[in-house]
């Protein structure tokens, strides 16, 4: 009996990840959900600006390309024009947490009944490692080669934190994909976006942080290691808003 | 019994699985070069193989299929 196979909603084009780029892990994550909740005939993927703008290619649903930071607008056209359907956005750090910050913050604060997964790796990936709003401070990056300074550059922008502060949200968690039970719980998390979509119960974002081992300049061992070691202290993972757990109480 | 197969031409020879596997059975071919110039991950002793897919779970690329 076959325990462990590639999903049926991701296709069969080859991914063009680096080695080691944990974005695959959370494509599969999101078709095993899609799969598993057998909504892959009526659901709508939005793609990104950055490494996963190619992701029309890899999942088997129907895909719209957003502007760049855009997805979360084009996801609440789609949804309110097609509210049958599933429609989630899969978007990285510097498109949903510096150009789209604006469309991220009034989707939630709408409670737009949209599946966001947000994946966090604290740098501009495919554009040649370049820092992000979500770089840590000290990192060094090909735009910060001294180390981030939060002096001229500011601080990180967490994005579950600041979400949390709005009304709006239905559910708000962050997970890692560093290890094996990180990448348990991280599907436990996206499956209940997708469920809290299908309930009705609006606005769900899953925070993935994510390793890019090219960019940070470290082999794919290292890169999952800097995550437990650097990026879960300053992002530390868990629920950070679940409405209907909260309403339960 | 369990079995694990890999999808030797798109593996990118990242390694993660080898790390992953909790008895330590997997790692990167030291003869073989696949179709994009990877050394691809290799199971050494499938006998021991207990099907838990860790390996599986952890490949970026869903180069693994377990059967068990």
């Amino acid at each position: 009996m076959v325990v462990f196979e590639k999903p049926h909603a991701l296709t069969d084009a080859p991914l063009h990840y680096c080695p080691g780029c944990t974005h695959g892990i959370i494509h599969r994550l999101v078709a095993e959900a899609i799969d598993e909740l057998g909504i892959e005939g009526k659901t709508i993927g939005i793609a990104p600006v950055g490494c996963a703008v190619m992701a029309y290619d890899y999942f088997a649903c129907d895909m719209i390309e957003a502007a760049h930071g855009r997805a979360p607008a084009v996801a609440t056209g789609a949804k309110r024009a097609n509210p049958d359907n599933i429609v989630f956005s899969y978007q990285g750090d510097g498109d949903l947490a510096s150009i789209g910050t604006a469309e991220t913050v009034h989707a939630a604060a709408r409670n737009e009944n949209i599946t966001v997964i947000f994946v966090n790796n604290a740098i501009y990936g495919m554009t040649g490692g370049q820092m992000a709003p979500t770089s840590l401070p000290g990192q060094v990056t090909q735009t910060s080669p001294y180390g981030r300074d939060p002096k001229v550059c500011g601080y990180p922008v967490k994005v579950c934190e600041m979400l949390a502060q709005l009304d709006g949200p239905e559910y708000l968690e962050r997970v890692a994909v560093n290890s094996v039970a990180n990448v348990r719980a991280a599907k436990k998390a996206i499956r209940k976006a997708f469920q809290n979509q299908i309930d009705g119960k609006g606005f769900s974002l899953v925070e993935v942080i994510s390793a890019c081992p090219t960019n940070w300049g470290k082999t794919p061992q290292e890169a999952l290691k800097w995550i437990d070691e650097a990026m879960i202290p300053y992002y530390p993972l868990g629920v950070y808003k679940d409405r209907s757990k909260e309403a339960a109480q | 019994m369990a079995k694990v197969t890999f999808a030797t031409d798109t593996c990118k020879g990242c390694g993660l699985c080898v790390d992953a596997c909790p008895k330590g059975l997997l790692q990167l071919s030291k003869e073989k070069i696949n179709k994009k110039g990877h050394h691809p991950a290799e199971i050494t002793n499938q006998d021991e193989c207990v099907g838990c897919a860790s390996c599986a779970i952890m490949c970026p690329d869903c180069v693994i299929t377990v059967e068990r």
